[in-house]
């Protein structure tokens, strides 16, 4: 057996062994704490663990699993609340009450619970990796649909049970592999949090997310399958408007990961996503999310295994040809878990204290989004929006920085606007979508065949505007001519009236593509015919300037 | 029999290290005998093998490789705890400072304390009144919040500090017991006494438990502080089922003294020298706020700290405004124009203010009152960023009119001087006053119904002569 040698922070060290491998999960000291190996060498293994380690001994035992850190797939994941390794949080407060004890051992999805399971394939059938074979219903919204692992290597249908309710464990399924050996499947599965699921093939994202809110809808849209970044300061938003579209967006199931973020938040989301009914389904929304809180006081290990953890439940159920986005806020304490796990390990630092390896892990979660045709033959989308969390507000520091280069909308909050109380306070001049582009089809064909048209008239407005406060900075707008003095106009009704938007207000708080197109024709058909107005106004007293 | 070791075998600033320990775990607390007699904590930072890294809280002063003898206590540092400690002074470690002997403890707590489960939580949801204007319709404190206070050194903060304190209407109408708790760390003399003397006056004295860590007094104590504060105010919430406003001054200095045990540990420094950690740090004193299923207790903070150089971007604030439900900032210039409380409005917020106001709690009024008063501040600030270059004389009439708005904003809103109570209508009143000395077209935040309602320009010109 194994045995402690040093314990700093959440980090731990045993000597002199070759019985771990690297990401392997392991049991930590009497009270079996969770724990991932981060290092090997020829003298030291590390260990970091996922929960507190006050009281660790050295001398104590370390506990080998086999197997990497891995997340339990299965049906009774939606509907439900974990801490950052997959651990249930209501059941955690069975066990241990309001606060959190260590070393609780509980399984991920309820192993009591029985499902109305159709097995969906016959003896004979010949089935391969990511084929789907039992579904059930997990909650009133969403079919659970269990698939193939995508490591399986296929093979025929031996047994299957008749129709009927089973637990997460029950062996529903055998099937005999090519090589002749037999396997038992069963509701749940297991799959290494840190390697992402493979599909098929990537797909483009042509169809928007559509999110109710009009400044992202119109100005700033995103496809499914895309990647955004929310950054802004402390007060500026990001928590709201990630509320906002986890409520309001159109996707099939909402994954929000609560990572290093505040308790009385979670608590918020708790309460309100089960009073909230969902407009397209008349069910509560709690019946389409999936919660991993792990808030800033929870171990700093577990922060940092809480965004792939919440990225693997994604891609579980995209892989059953779901659309799902995840609200990862924040990133940047998820970076600062990084960072501070490096320096325990005395890595040599790179910018601000942050480790060398930041861009590449911050790219590994941003490519794990995308459109893809799955292994079973559907078609199904992750689409990642991240907060950001820039210290002192400045977007030059380096999770920002690089987070920037890995995707393709950067939704960037503004202290100003949000002192206006003017939100979403998303500043329409530093932030922007590349995927306008892609998704020029939907819009003409769906909403109306101007809608781009018209959103590029209202982005011009806006644009003008911008170059035209220089000048009203220095000498107000009485010095500007009529015409530019239209032009400030109208771009405050745009300000005001269109990209504002009252998220406590029953009509407000969502918005159709329908009608954001009506408001926008509205305000350019006004400039318009204003403009007009203006330039016949000038006509007459021109004429009868001559005349006079 | 317990062990004891004779000796060290290195001293660096406030740690110390031991050889050739037994059965020592991470986190435990130590107790160190000088030569003369005298005791001080030690908890353990780091183990290797047979290897113990320990701070000494007291400081290594005095300390000697060879004049101490070390006994390890087997659990992590633990505060004993009662309903009697209202109305005690303890040191910064959780020991009596003011002659009146140890309490006799009805519990022991680990003061780290564990993180509450967000299932556990109960949203809060109750609002403080304050007597505060500025922070009653603009900013409101929730029961169960942590709202802290960015001030800078000069700054009004603790006088505000002390008025909350003395008018919050934090209890119950039921009669539930109310009581604070005050963590001083790193604070001068004065400010200590200050406060001290502010509960006296009030008759508040026997309500609160005061744990003091001086300027002067060792840093790592400094470090103890706001977790023994804390853990005390947990205990009286959450036990006793308590309403507690926490009140943590100067968090600052607190960081100061992670940043210095941190470097003399050897750490790789984040910003500013900072440890990396800071921001779990911080977050492990600010998250133990809120209010428990089961416990009809809560636990209130309002932790200040002092932006060094006025800056609100320095890591302190920085990462303070990340963690905690939003900050009232103090400003310099309205303090220097004579304004208390100096409150700057426009980058104050309470996250937590939407879900607490409104009908049935404030009046339903409150939260366009408020968005249009931000807005319409908001616009005072261009005007007069404007009126600074081409002066004011040659300003639009609207503009002309926000210059006005502001000045009446600052002089009859926010200044309202330390001894009055404003009740919450008095407060939405004197705001729908002030916005209607604006005309009604500026007025974007507002529905038609309010606006007819409340919208009263002659009233407010009686009021404002």
């Amino acid at each position: 057996m194994d045995k402690i040698f040093s314990i700093n922070g959440p980090v731990v060290k045993v000597k002199d062994t070759k019985t771990f491998s690297m990401q392997e999960m392991v049991y930590v000291g009497s009270k079996r704490l969770i724990g991932e190996v981060i290092r090997v060498t020829s003298d030291y293994t590390t260990i970091q663990v996922y929960e507190g380690t006050t009281g660790l001994m050295p001398g104590e035992p370390v506990e080998s699993t086999g197997a990497p850190m891995s997340a339990t797939l299965g049906p009774g994941i939606l509907d439900n609340i974990f801490d950052g390794i997959e651990r249930p949080l209501k059941k955690l407060e069975e066990l241990s009450g309001a606060f959190i004890a260590d070393g609780a051992n509980v399984s991920s999805v309820d192993p009591e619970k029985k499902y109305d399971c159709t097995i969906t394939v016959n003896v004979g059938d010949k089935l391969s990796a990511g084929d789907i074979y039992c579904t059930c219903p997990e909650t009133q919204l969403i079919t659970h649909k269990c698939m193939l692992s995508p490591l399986s290597k296929g093979g025929e249908v031996i047994w299957r049970a008749p129709d009927g309710e089973y637990t997460v464990n029950d062996t529903v399924l055998k099937i005999k592999t090519q090589s002749g050996d037999e396997q038992e499947l069963t509701l749940c599965q297991k799959w290494p949090i840190r390697t992402p699921r493979p599909c098929r093939e990537r797909l483009p994202g042509t169809r928007p997310l559509i999110t109710g809110q009009r400044i992202i809808d119109t100005v700033l849209p995103i496809a499914k399958g895309g990647t955004a970044a929310i950054p802004g300061g402390f007060g500026t938003g990001k928590t709201m408007t990630q509320h906002q579209l986890a409520k309001w967006c159109d996707a099939d199931i909402i994954v929000y990961i609560g990572c290093g973020e505040r308790g009385n938040e979670m608590t918020q989301v708790l309460e309100e996503f089960s009073e909230l009914i969902d407009p397209h389904t008349q069910r509560p929304l709690t019946d389409r999310t999936v919660l991993i809180a792990n808030t800033s006081n929870m171990p700093v290990a577990a922060r940092e295994a809480s965004i792939y953890t919440g990225i693997t439940l994604a891609e579980y159920y995209r892989d059953m040809g779901y659309h799902i986005a995840i609200m990862a806020d924040s990133t940047s304490r998820w970076a600062e878990a990084l960072r501070e796990i490096s320096g325990r390990l005395e890595e040599m630092p790179a910018e601000e204290g942050f480790p060398a390896y930041l861009p590449s892990r911050i790219s590994e979660f941003y490519e794990r989004a995308g459109y893809v045709k799955t292994l079973g033959g559907s078609e199904g989308s992750v689409t990642i929006i991240g907060a950001v969390s820039p210290q002192g507000s400045d977007f030059s520091e380096p999770v920002t920085q690089n987070t920037k280069r890995f995707v393709r909308c950067f939704w960037a909050l503004d202290k100003s606007l949000a002192y206006a109380r003017h939100y979403p306070a998303i500043n329409w001049n530093s932030s922007y979508s590349e995927y306008v582009g892609d998704l020029e089809e939907f819009y003409c064909k769906n909403v109306n065949e101007n809608f781009i048209d018209v959103r590029q008239q209202i982005s011009n407005i806006l644009v003008e505007e911008n170059t035209l406060m220089e000048i009203v900075k220095l000498m107000g707008t009485d010095v500007l001519p009529d015409d530019q003095k239209l032009l400030i106009e109208t771009a405050r009704i745009v300000r005001v009236g269109f990209l504002q938007q009252n998220a406590y207000h029953k009509d407000d708080t969502y918005v159709p593509l329908e009608k954001q197109y009506l408001m926008m024709k509205l305000i350019v058909d006004f400039y318009e015919l204003a403009r007009k107005a203006l330039s016949h106004m000038k006509r007459y007293f021109r004429s009868a300037g001559r005349t006079r | 029999m317990e062990l004891k070791y004779v000796g060290l075998s290195e001293i660096n600033g406030p740690l110390v290290v031991l050889d050739k320990v037994k059965d020592v775990a991470f986190d435990e607390i130590a107790q160190l005998q000088l030569a003369d007699g005298t005791q001080r904590l030690a908890r353990v930072v780091e183990v290797e093998q047979d290897k113990a890294v320990l701070q000494v809280f007291e400081g290594t002063k005095g300390l000697s490789l060879t004049n101490t003898t070390t006994k390890f206590s087997g659990k992590p540092m633990e505060l004993p705890l009662s309903k009697e400690m209202l109305g005690r002074i303890f040191s910064g470690s959780g020991k009596p400072i003011d002659g009146l002997g140890d309490i006799i403890p009805d519990k022991y707590m680990d003061i780290n304390g564990s993180p509450l489960n967000p299932v556990s939580r109960t949203y809060p949801r109750n609002y403080i009144n304050t007597g505060i204007s500025s922070i009653d319709a603009l900013m409101t404190l929730i029961r169960g919040q942590k709202l802290p206070i960015f001030s800078g050194s000069g700054l009004s903060h603790n006088k505000l500090a002390v008025q909350i304190a003395r008018q919050a209407k934090i209890a119950d109408d039921n009669g539930q017991g109310f009581g604070i708790v005050f963590g001083a760390m790193g604070v001068k003399n004065d400010v200590a006494d200050y406060f001290k003397r502010s509960f006296e006056e009030t008759g508040a004295l026997e309500r609160v438990a005061m744990f003091i860590n001086l300027s002067n007094d060792p840093i790592i104590e400094r470090i103890l502080t706001p977790r023994c504060a804390l853990t005390c105010a947990e205990y009286l919430a959450f036990e006793l089922n308590m309403h507690i406003l926490v009140i943590l001054t100067d968090m600052t200095s607190y960081a100061e003294a992670c940043r210095e045990f941190s470097s003399s540990k050897g750490e790789i420094p984040g910003r500013k020298g900072y440890p990396g950690y800071l921001y779990s740090d911080l977050a492990s004193i600010y998250e133990r706020a809120g209010i428990v299923k089961g416990s009809t207790g809560s636990v209130t903070q309002i932790p200040i700290l002092t932006m060094p150089n006025d800056d609100i971007t320095h890591p302190v604030p920085d990462l303070t405004g990340y963690i905690t439900e939003g900050q009232i900032v103090m400003d310099r210039h309205l303090e220097q124009t004579g304004t208390y409380p100096a409150v700057s409005v426009l980058p104050s917020l309470s996250r937590l203010m939407k879900d607490g106001i409104g009908e049935g709690f404030t009046r339903e009024d409150h939260s366009m009152c408020a968005n249009q008063l931000f807005a319409a501040y908001s616009k005072v600030q261009d005007a007069r960023a404007l009126a600074s270059v081409i002066g004011e004389e040659e300003l639009s009439d609207g503009d002309k009119a926000y210059m006005h708005f502001g000045k009446l904003f600052e002089e009859y809103f926010i200044n309202q001087g330390f001894d009055v109570n404003r009740s919450i209508e008095e407060t939405l009143d004197l705001g729908w006053a002030l916005l209607s000395t604006l005309p009604k077209t500026e007025l974007d935040r507002v529905d038609e119904e309010h606006l007819k309602k409340y919208y009263d320009p002659n009233k407010a010109k009686t009021m404002f002569q």
